[in-house]
């Protein structure tokens, strides 16, 4: 079974937040949706779960039209930014909810709680109260709880939004591997685009209401195809070209526009070629052992991954490798 | 020179104590104290065992009971679906409707009184087989029309604070909107409920001035007992027996009310949303249920001041308000000498509550913290005893040596400042608390001295608070009845309510139609006063967290 939304549009008070959008999630498929905070995202969530009404277009699961069925009825599981816990009940109150509403008896469902809780990593947990868990441990009773009562389609809107770096990382490699586990349908909403590379079978990135982009991560990683989608990827070297496509690095393009210039495929040579652009060194961090180095290229400012390690005011020789140019549309 | 400082400075802070714990001391603890001890004194205490046995003092005990949890129940139920358009839905005129649901709150028991009698006048129901004029019914309308209010605001504000995202958690995994409401919403809203529905409790146990009104000689509750004993008998030793069941009832409810108080404020996470626009049927259900509640018994008021003579000859005038101004044969003075007494009364007791509050608030806030706990308690009771407890005490206390206030004119507006204080401090206290105190010690590094950052960092900020807990002392003091029923009158220093009260009890057309412009008078003064300073900057209610 797949979910599809096809043509949907949110709109508040007449201001429009989604604007056409079409979708498609198959069971054991993770679909990461990747955007800026206020693009939407959660929106077109709380849409698929039947919590806002779209203005137009419709949501189907398989050959069904859920677009007017009560959220209820939907049988989809969404888990909130933040957990939205049921603060008056304990851990397995709150995992057994679904259960209790869909009418599971008592035994059952002390079964299928203890079974959730020991698929987070929380076993023994039942009995505590939720305002004494920790953020990670919250964040997990939340994702039992939407699993336990087996919905047909996962949705995670930013779950690990209010956690530290850290317990961020360690969090999405469990939750990756529980996902391939439940072989589900999984939408997962984040701003994060080290996130969504963790998890994401497909990504889609959201701009102003709309896909910009829906593909494969590499695919997407290598061609972004906008610069709002480039943005939101995390790619940093998007370069202005002039009226005959040059720029400080060359000629880049055949007229104006915007190019990517992927960092990895930038080099850094620690003695400047001759007759070559020479970049003046800002600074230098590492990122996952390699050296990523921040320069300035005649007013143009480059990140580029180097092999070596310059000093901040060296002046080094920078080039593009092949394919290093990715013409983005605006 | 440091030396005299230092001394002001000592002096003023033991002012700050001394003069609230003084009033509170001699207004209330004492009078409340003669109660008691006469109560279970030297032949009280028999008297008081012996009151058991007496089947009148049983019914009083179950009628004052019964009236009160059906009372509760009723405006609970009615309030609710208006708590929820507040809290849930979004609609052009939610600013006003809120306010307008505060008004009944305020309006002086006498005029609700006279607004109901007017009511069942109008749709013929004050005789016939339909009657409700003297009947619990009767009783049971007025108790919702004021407390109606109460829940709204307590429940409703609650209830706006909450989180959406926990019910729209349930609705994904698969509840209905009704076990959503039973399993999620409810739950954490019950805390609000049950406070509200204590406070409401509490008005209803004590409701005087309706009960005398609309209930008739047969309806009697405990305030109304201790009243027709004290006032109309002259029979001190039965009421004050009266008197101390009631103190220990009243305090048991309280005690109760603020544990519930004390768990409301758990788990409350603010949160703002976009709400939803309300249907239409949802709004015109809400909106006409709350016309009739509300706007029926107020709008017939109206109406009925402005007209004079009955059945064929009835026609629309103003001579009711015209004849304000003239003595009746039945009254010592005039509705318009009485309403400017009650005007006078109530600026003085406006002006007493905001010192002897905006003092003891102080002490609340930057005290010590057995002081401050003790200030808080304290000066909280005279808002949980009731009125008739207040007045009586002042009655059997006050009046002989070591201290004869009866001659002075006072008392009333001391009696009910005594009642506004506990509004001031609803008020005052939680703004001292919410500033800053980066704000005082930013204003002391720059070389301001502790008084200096009284006037200026606390004064300015507290003084929207001082105002409104002035304007509801102001409002209470002007439909003051409860109280001012007991204290010694002189013919020439009847309050409006007491005229109100005596032109309701009268027979004939004239005297009813000027009952009912002297209420509309009051119902337009109260409202006013609370409407004005609540409308003025909008920040934070009493009843709110009342």
């Amino acid at each position: 079974m797949t979910l599809r939304v096809d043509g949907l549009s949110v709109a508040f008070d007449g201001v429009s937040v989604l604007d056409g959008v079409d979708l498609e999630v198959a069971e054991g498929e993770v679909l990461v949706l990747l955007g800026p905070s206020g693009c939407g995202k959660s929106t077109l969530l709380r849409a698929i779960a039947g919590l806002e009404r779209p203005s137009a277009g419709r949501i189907l699961w398989g050959d069904r039209d859920l677009t007017d069925v009560a959220t209820h009825e939907r049988g989809f599981g969404l888990m909130f930014q933040d957990h939205a816990l049921f603060p008056h009940r304990d851990v397995a109150g709150n995992v057994e909810f679904g259960l209790r509403v869909a009418g599971m008896p008592a035994d059952q469902r002390t079964h299928r709680v203890a079974r959730a809780l020991q698929m987070v990593g929380l076993e023994g947990f039942g009995g505590r109260r939720v305002d004494t868990l920790s953020g990670g441990e919250a964040q997990r009773v939340a994702l039992a709880r939407s699993v336990a009562a087996g919905p047909r389609l996962l949705m995670l809107d930013e779950p690990f939004g209010s956690l530290d770096r850290v317990l961020r990382e360690r969090l999405t490699e469990d939750l990756g591997v529980l996902l391939r586990r439940l072989g589900q349908a999984v939408v997962h909403v984040t701003h994060d685009h080290d996130e969504a590379f963790a998890l994401a079978d497909r990504i889609a990135v959201l701009g102003d209401g709309r896909i910009l982009r829906n593909g494969g991560p590499a695919d997407v990683w290598a061609d972004p195809g906008t610069v709002h989608a480039a943005e939101c990827l995390g790619h940093e070297n998007l370069v202005v070209l002039d009226g005959s496509g040059c720029c400080p690095l060359g000629r880049l393009g055949d007229g104006p526009g915007t190019v990517l210039v992927r960092g990895d495929r930038l080099t850094v040579d620690l003695v400047p070629v001759a007759g070559g652009p020479v970049a003046e060194v800002l600074g230098t961090t590492i990122r996952g052992g390699r050296t990523v180095v921040a320069l300035d290229l005649g007013g143009l400012r480059l990140r580029a991954w180097s092999d070596g390690s310059p000093s901040i005011g060296d002046r080094v020789g920078v080039s593009v490798a092949d394919g290093g140019v990715v013409p983005l549309s605006r | 020179m440091g030396t005299v400082r230092e001394l002001v400075r000592a002096s003023a802070r033991v002012l700050c104590v001394a003069i609230p714990a003084g009033f509170l001391a001699i207004f209330f603890l004492y009078p409340v104290g003669s109660i008691l001890v006469r109560g279970i004194g030297v032949g009280g205490l028999e008297r008081l065992v012996g009151l058991p046995g007496r089947g009148s003092f049983r019914g009083v005990v179950w009628f004052t009971l019964w009236q009160a949890v059906v009372s509760t129940a009723l405006a609970v139920l009615v309030a609710w679906p208006g708590a929820h358009l507040l809290a849930r839905r979004r609609f052009r005129g939610r600013a006003v409707l809120r306010a307008a649901a505060t008004v009944p709150f305020v309006l002086p028991t006498v005029v609700v009184g006279g607004a109901f009698l007017a009511l069942f006048e109008r749709f013929g129901l004050s005789d016939g087989s339909l009657r409700l004029t003297r009947t619990v019914g009767a009783i049971l309308a007025a108790h919702v029309f004021f407390n109606v209010a109460i829940v709204l605001r307590t429940v409703g504000t609650f209830w706006e604070g909450l989180d959406t995202r926990p019910e729209e958690q349930a609705r994904v995994l698969g509840a209905t909107p009704w076990q959503a409401f039973r399993w999620v919403t409810l739950p954490r809203l019950w805390p609000a409920v049950a406070a509200a529905a204590s406070i409401v409790f509490l008005f209803c146990f004590t409701s005087f001035g309706v009960i005398l009104i609309l209930g008739g000689p047969t309806r009697a509750t405990l305030e109304t007992e201790i009243w027709r004993h004290a006032v109309f008998r002259g029979d001190l030793a039965s009421a004050t027996a009266l008197a101390v069941v009631q103190l220990v009832a009243v305090l048991a409810m309280v005690v109760v009310a603020n544990a519930m108080q004390r768990r409301r404020a758990v788990g409350q996470v603010p949160v703002r949303r976009v709400l939803p626009r309300a249907s239409s049927r949802l709004l015109v259900g809400n909106l006409g249920l709350m016309a009739v509640v509300l706007g029926m018994p107020i709008a017939v008021l109206v109406e009925r001041s402005l007209t004079t003579g009955r059945g064929p000859d009835a026609a629309w005038s103003v001579r009711n308000y015209a004849a304000l101004a003239d003595r009746v044969d039945l009254l010592p003075i005039s509705a318009l000498a009485a309403l400017r007494n009650s005007l006078l009364f109530a600026v003085v007791a406006a002006g007493l509550a905001v010192l002897v509050g905006g003092l003891a608030s102080l002490v609340v806030v930057h005290g010590r913290r057995t002081t401050s706990r003790l200030f808080d308690l304290g000066l909280m009771m005279p808002l949980g005893a009731s009125a008739v407890t207040v007045g009586f005490g002042m009655l059997i206390a006050l009046d002989g040596p070591p201290l004869d206030l009866r001659s002075s004119r006072w008392l009333v507006p001391v009696a009910h400042a005594l009642i506004g204080v506990p509004f001031v401090m609803r008020t005052v206290v939680p703004t001292l608390r919410s500033i800053d105190h980066r704000l005082r010690e930013a204003a002391a590094v720059l070389g301001a001295s502790p008084a200096r950052v009284r006037r200026d960092v606390d004064l300015p900020i507290a003084a929207r608070a001082l105002a409104v807990g002035g304007a509801f002392s102001f409002a209470v003091s002007l439909g003051e009845f409860g109280a001012t029923s007991f204290l010694p009158r002189h013919p020439d220093r009847l309050t409006a309510p007491l005229v109100l009260f005596r032109l309701l009890g009268s027979p004939g057309e004239a005297l009813r139609g000027q009952a009912m412009a002297l209420s509309v008078v009051l119902m337009v003064l109260t409202a006013a006063s609370v409407l004005v300073i609540e409308g003025w900057g909008r920040r934070g209610s009493v009843r709110g967290d009342l």
